[in-house]
């Protein structure tokens, strides 16, 4: 798995490559959460170069998620495709998380 | 492609090695796009549930055979661990708001959702799920039946 994070004007943005699996997940919800420790509530995670994703991804995912809330903090996914996708629609997260088309889209609707 | 089968420990980190052997497989089948996405995830999901569940008490293995029958690539995943069909659980909520989703029961839903068909069967004291993925072929209608 690939973890990139980068700070823009809006907020953080995390590039995620590779796979999103029950063997990369601990390692994804350990660097993100100390970004967040570090005082960051507001994310865009761009899903461009993430090539797969499994339940074990979807619960990372969902930690963050319910983190940020609880922080008053803020979460948009940019460019979700393919079968990272499909596996979104399937699950109902696509309908539960706020998804863009761009990673230029996704800071611009952080408030 | 016939058959073949590898075996691991039923521990997470051997996840990525068994990957890449149902990976390989695939590729000598000819499965690709999103029916080999959810062939890797379906071996994820079942994999997975072994490591977390089907030995309570002690390690334990994980029997992967990938089969080439026709146009259909069968995945089958034993185990010795306690009885146990995970297709008897109930559907998981994919409605519900951020707070209150519970994502118990995600992957056997996935499972159902990306393969043709899923069953379980207890035999000689192993868990045997089988999943089974077919080889989309345009233009060739071998059945009616929806």
């Amino acid at each position: 798995m690939e973890f990139q994070a980068r700070k823009e004007a809006g907020g953080v943005v995390v590039v995620l490559g590779g796979r999103l699996d029950a063997v990369t997940a601990p390692e994804y919800e350990r660097r993100i959460h100390e970004l967040v420790d570090g005082g960051d509530a507001r994310f865009v995670i761009d899903f461009e170069r993430l090539d797969y994703i499994s339940s074990a991804g979807l619960r990372g995912l969902l930690v963050t998620a319910r983190l940020l809330k609880a922080k008053g903090g803020q979460l948009r996914f940019a460019n979700v495709q393919g079968g990272v996708r499909a596996v979104f629609e399937m699950s109902g997260f696509g309908s539960m998380f706020q998804l863009d088309e761009s990673v230029t889209a996704a800071l611009a609707a952080l408030s | 492609m016939k058959s073949d089968t590898r075996c691991y420990a039923a521990r997470v980190e051997n996840l990525t090695a068994a990957t890449g052997f149902v990976a390989a497989c695939a590729d000598q089948f000819g499965l690709a796009g999103l029916a080999k996405f959810g062939l890797l995830l379906a071996l994820e999901e079942a994999f997975v549930n072994i490591c977390s569940y089907a030995y309570p008490e002690g390690p334990g293995l994980a029997e992967i055979t990938c089969t080439g029958d026709g146009d259909a690539f069968v995945l089958d995943i034993a185990d010795r661990g306690r009885p146990f069909d995970a297709l008897s659980l109930p559907e998981p909520d994919t409605t519900g708001d951020l707070m209150h989703r519970a994502v118990g029961g995600l992957g056997i839903h996935l499972i159902r959702r990306f393969s043709d068909s899923v069953s379980y069967r207890r035999d000689n004291d192993r868990n045997i799920l089988r999943m089974v993925f077919r080889t989309p072929r345009g233009g060739d209608v071998t059945s009616t039946q929806c």
